[in-house]
């Protein structure tokens, strides 16, 4: 019990903080102790997560499933843990991020830190769940605080239309997705991931039921990641929302909904001899690999038209999610390891690129249009130079941590034979280069417009710092994150 | 070994270097820059020196373990073929760089550090023992090259510089994929590998030799590479980025460009298409040659009626590649060979052409033919230069450009895998309208009556341009007289791959090559 409860260290952690942050909010009223206590919260939270990384796993194995307190409902270790880290150290670079940018759109009020280390909460037991119920568990609390987080400038017409929206279409995905889980729960027995894979290998299921069972869970999770043909509250709610949090919301809330993605299906996908089951499995990865051929199209060619780049990013964000959806797709460990390192990379990318925006953007989401970023490389060199690294790592051109992630995903599209699924993601990827490169050549070959943007950094320097170190390093080094990332799967 | 790495190296951590300067020091970026560049290309002349021209394999291999999941490593290493390349390109450097001290004006901190990473990555394209670090190197060249042309470069540069980067990334995205299933193939389905795939260049050569892909896939994987690669080179009709990126772009970067970049797709094509994937490449031999053909003809006849001097060069590029790809799938030693050289002699002449067309638009900021006339009596020392350039270009015997051009006419004219005589026979008159379109330009631009006034006091060259074009010179007679130099070193690699794809078609190697077991040794390692 006691090594349970070491590795359940990186959740009651949270939880502390959670609970703690409402407390002190309500009590203290203090912004700058909300502040301070939510990073501290979230770097002890990366500590505990870095422990449980690092405390032999062998002595879990030891351990009898009956004797855990959380009777094998949770999942500890392994990739749980490594998302620990990757999660909190999103809602940190979020969280520095924020407070310069929230103080001048708006004002700065104590239960935004709180609410993001909520979703963190929540996104930290999606990596946990080991079970269905614990899994909707996690996806609720990261979709209700984002529901808020959406809405967060209460005063702006735009933020309460993001808000709303994400509320009512995300509701209506959550119906799905319980409606899901409850067909799955009767078409197999159990809630149990494990004992489901285990009904599964040895033919006791119904048929019909987990088809449409797993087709339902699939309609869930892709609201949920903004996928084709369920993405159209995307671009209007990461438009609408503040903008870092809109960053935070397409980058981690997008990979925490891919763990979700990646811990169902791998267990309802075992690649075992049941033809009938081989039947369904490969139905299942086709559709998906449908779906993510149209998102990336799709997200790609709207992304083409947009002149404003925070809907630009916000379009772009719904072709990533088709990317992601290529390891998904392919159904093996390459895939899924893939998703992996390309989450990583795709959070330091994205969320990288909101705080540049979050950085110049002002009264309302003024600043942001593409014209706006014309001559930046004069007034802004540094500025200019991350948004560049940005740009050129989600379009996936080399040495940054963005082209591994893809290539990574297509060798784990070809291993499964998605030869035609790998030349759709390269049509799209040379579609989204025009874009891409279109800001870079706004910021260093036009001329600066006549009034020059001010840049209001902050503590915003710290995670952008991070972020582009990260895609560096990850980008020549990919082995540093994927040899981790290798033994998970 | 050492010497590889610290040519691939030095003009990285040069760029490192610069980035520490203020940018306000412009000479001491400019001479630093200058001095690195020149520093390589001191030290790959130890690399000639220490190259084993009898062995046609790959030397001074480096192998680091760089991502072992999918058998990515760090490996580099030279033969015959990508030795001459290397030297080019650290030749190139130094002029491109010198060239730039009066055609740079503005931010010119960024630009030289722009130009150093391009001089690595353009090393590590020839270099590259791997496919996945080749796509890595081939790939980075945009980034620098896309600034070159999009900061520093003319008028419509901004339409020049997304075409080229479209135009590159739509080629070299489909490669991407073959090199996926490529690495997919051989690691998995051949060797079994510990990571299911591979992408070790000589793993991949050795596995393809004993058991090549079936036909029906491999005529695809030929075609994503050479698809890459003809878009590079450019092949007709993939060369319309061409003209619009030379023209735009600053004079150091056309030089750049046309030196250096354009051989990397005709390296690709020997280096991947001819020894990886042999059968598709007799299926494809006629229809690319028809291409090169087709290119040559087609870049002179367009070449002949540009008004712009920079774009009439530029042009002529497609029609001297196209001798490129003619002789390296006409598959002979004479056509490799040749086609080898003419990289070298087309870095040398054109990009010495249009070192000589910056000259001169720096002086008159304009590059209409028609402006000019009569420049011979004001600048006689530049007519000297120019007319070596151009008669190197023509291929007048002598000069460098004969050798290649007759080389790979001839290599055509006695392929048995062409097998036809039409391509040398339409070919040849490329070489004829190379005569019309240069000799023209020449004429309209040098001779006749000095009549626009502006034209009357131009200054002749400075020291600093005779600096970079003698050594240009020098290199164009020097291959011109004694073409063995350069030819010995390619010599030995180039027969170990004509006698494979002979010993593939007709079951016989043509040609007895020393003996060496360096290669096997390498391969386990």
């Amino acid at each position: 019990m006691g090594i349970e409860l070491q590795y359940l260290l990186p959740i009651i952690t949270i939880s502390f903080f959670v609970v703690t942050a409402i407390v002190f909010d309500a009590l203290l009223q203090n912004k700058i102790f909300s502040f301070v206590w939510s990073i501290i919260g979230l770097i002890v939270v990366i500590g505990t997560a870095s422990y449980t990384f690092v405390i032999p796993s062998l002595e879990l194995m030891n351990l009898s499933k009956e004797g855990l307190i959380t009777k094998n409902m949770v999942f500890f270790g392994g990739y749980a843990s490594f998302f620990d880290i990757v999660f909190a150290g999103a809602g940190l670079m979020t969280i520095l991020a924020s407070r310069v940018y929230i103080k001048r759109e708006y004002k700065e009020l104590n239960e935004y830190y709180s609410l993001i280390l909520i979703t963190v909460s929540g996104m930290m037991l999606i990596g946990h769940s080991n079970n269905l119920l614990i899994l909707f568990i996690g996806i609720e609390i990261m979709s209700i605080s984002f529901y808020v987080l959406a809405g967060y400038f209460r005063n702006s017409i735009k933020s309460i239309e993001a808000s709303l929206k994400y509320f009512l279409l995300g509701s209506f995905a959550t119906g799905f997705l319980v409606y899901g889980i409850a067909l799955l729960y009767g078409a197999t027995g159990s809630l149990d991931l494990n004992i489901i894979t285990s009904n599964l290998i040895a033919g006791k299921f119904n048929h019909i039921y987990f088809l449409l069972g797993s087709g339902l869970i699939l309609i869930g999770l892709s609201f949920k990641v903004a996928a084709f043909p369920f993405h159209q509250w995307a671009p209007d709610v990461y438009q609408g929302s503040p903008t870092v949090a809109s960053g935070f919301m397409s980058s981690a809330g997008k990979a925490a909904a891919m763990i979700a993605f990646i811990i169902v299906f791998k267990h309802i996908l075992p690649a075992v001899n049941n033809p009938v089951l081989i039947k369904d499995t490969h139905l299942i990865q086709n559709i998906i690999a449908v779906l993510a051929a149209c998102t990336m199209l799709l997200g790609n060619f709207t992304a083409l038209a947009q002149t404003n780049v925070k809907r630009m990013l916000a379009y772009s964000s719904v072709a990533h999610a088709g990317y992601l959806l290529i390891g998904i797709a392919s159904n093996n460990s390459t895939g899924w390891t893939g998703v992996l390192f390309y989450s990583v990379a795709y959070i330091l990318m994205q969320l990288g690129a909101f705080i540049v925006l979050s950085v110049i953007e002002r009264n309302e989401q003024s600043n942001l249009e593409l014209s706006d970023f014309a001559g930046l490389s004069r007034s802004h060199p540094i500025l200019a130079a991350l948004m560049a690294v940005f740009m050129l790592s989600l379009a996936g051109i080399p040495p940054f941590a963005g082209f591994f992630g893809k290539y990574y995903l297509f060798v784990s599209a070809v291993k499964a034979d998605y030869v035609w699924l790998t030349i759709v993601a390269v049509i799209s990827s040379i579609i989204s280069m025009y874009y891409y490169i279109g800001i870079i050549l706004q910021m260093y070959f036009k001329d600066p417009r006549s009034v020059a943007l001010e840049a209001d950094y902050g503590l915003a320097r710290i995670p952008l710092f991070i972020a582009v170190a990260g895609l560096v390093i990850f980008g020549v080094f990919p082995s540093l994150l994927a040899d981790v990332a290798y033994y998970f799967f | 070994m050492a010497i590889l790495l610290t040519i691939l190296f030095l003009p990285l951590a040069g760029a490192f270097l610069l980035m520490l300067v203020n940018k306000k020091e412009a000479k001491v970026i400019q001479y630093t820059a200058l001095a690195i560049s020149l520093a390589t290309f001191v030290i790959s002349f130890s690399l000639m020196a220490h190259f084993d021209s009898n062995n046609p394999n790959f030397q001074f291999i480096v192998n680091i373990e760089w991502i072992k999941q999918f058998d990515a490593g760090f490996r580099i290493g030279v033969d015959g073929m990508s030795l001459l390349l290397v030297m080019l390109t650290a030749f190139i450097a130094p002029i491109t760089i010198l060239s730039s001290f009066s055609a740079i004006e503005k931010r010119q901190k960024e630009y030289y550090v722009m130009i150093l990473i391009l001089q690595f990555a353009m090393t590590g394209v020839f270099i590259s023992l791997d496919i996945f670090l080749f796509y890595i190197f081939w790939e980075i060249i945009l980034i620098p090259m896309y600034f070159i042309i999009g900061i520093w470069g003319g008028k419509d540069r901004l339409y020049a510089t997304v075409k080229f980067f479209i135009f590159t990334v739509v080629g070299s995205l489909f490669m991407l994929v073959a090199i996926v299933w490529l690495g997919s193939y051989v690691g998995g389905t051949v060797l079994h590998n510990d990571a299911g795939f591979t992408t070790n260049f000589m793993v991949i050569q050795h596995a393809l030799d004993n058991q090549p892909i079936p036909l029906d896939i491999q005529k695809w994987i030929f075609l994503a590479f050479a698809l890459s690669f003809c878009i590079k080179v450019p092949l007709f009709p993939f060369h319309t980025w061409l003209p619009d990126a030379h023209t735009e772009a600053p004079t150091p970067g056309s030089v750049v460009l046309a030196a250096v970049l354009l051989k990397m797709g005709t390296y690709g094509l020997i280096r991947f298409n001819l020894d990886l994937f042999p059968q598709a490449s007799f299926y494809y031999a006629p229809i690319i040659s028809t291409l090169a053909v087709v290119g040559i003809v087609y870049g002179a006849l367009v070449a002949m009626v540009q008004t712009d001097m920079k774009r009439l060069v530029a042009y002529s590029s497609v029609s001297h590649l196209g001798f490129v790809v003619l002789g390296i799938f006409s598959m002979t030693v004479e056509g490799i060979q040749g086609g080898i050289i003419q990289m070298v002699n087309h870095g040398l002449s054109t990009g010495m052409l249009f070192l000589l067309v910056g000259m001169i638009y720096e002086r008159r900021h304009t590059r209409d033919i028609a402006e000019f006339g009569g420049i011979a009596r004001v600048m006689p020392a530049f007519t000297v230069f120019f007319s070596i350039a151009m008669f190197a270009s023509v291929g007048l015997p002598g000069l460098n450009g004969f050798v290649g051009e007759f080389l790979t006419l001839f290599g055509a004219f006695n392929s048995p895998f062409l097998n036809n005589w039409s391509y040398t026979i339409v070919a040849t008159s490329g070489v004829i309208f190379a005569a019309v379109y240069l000799l023209w330009m020449f004429q309209r631009v040098m001779f006749g009556a000095n009549t626009n006034p502006q034209n009357h006091a131009l200054k002749d060259i400075s020291k600093r341009e005779w600096a970079l074009l003698v050594p240009m010179v020098v290199f164009i007679v020097w291959i011109g007289v004694y073409p063995s130099t350069f030819m010995k070193v390619s010599e030995n690699s180039t027969k170990a791959l004509v006698n494979k794809l002979y010993e593939k078609k007709f079951g016989y190697k043509p040609y007895a090559l020393p003996a060496s077991t360096q290669q096997k040794a390498n391969i386990k390692n």
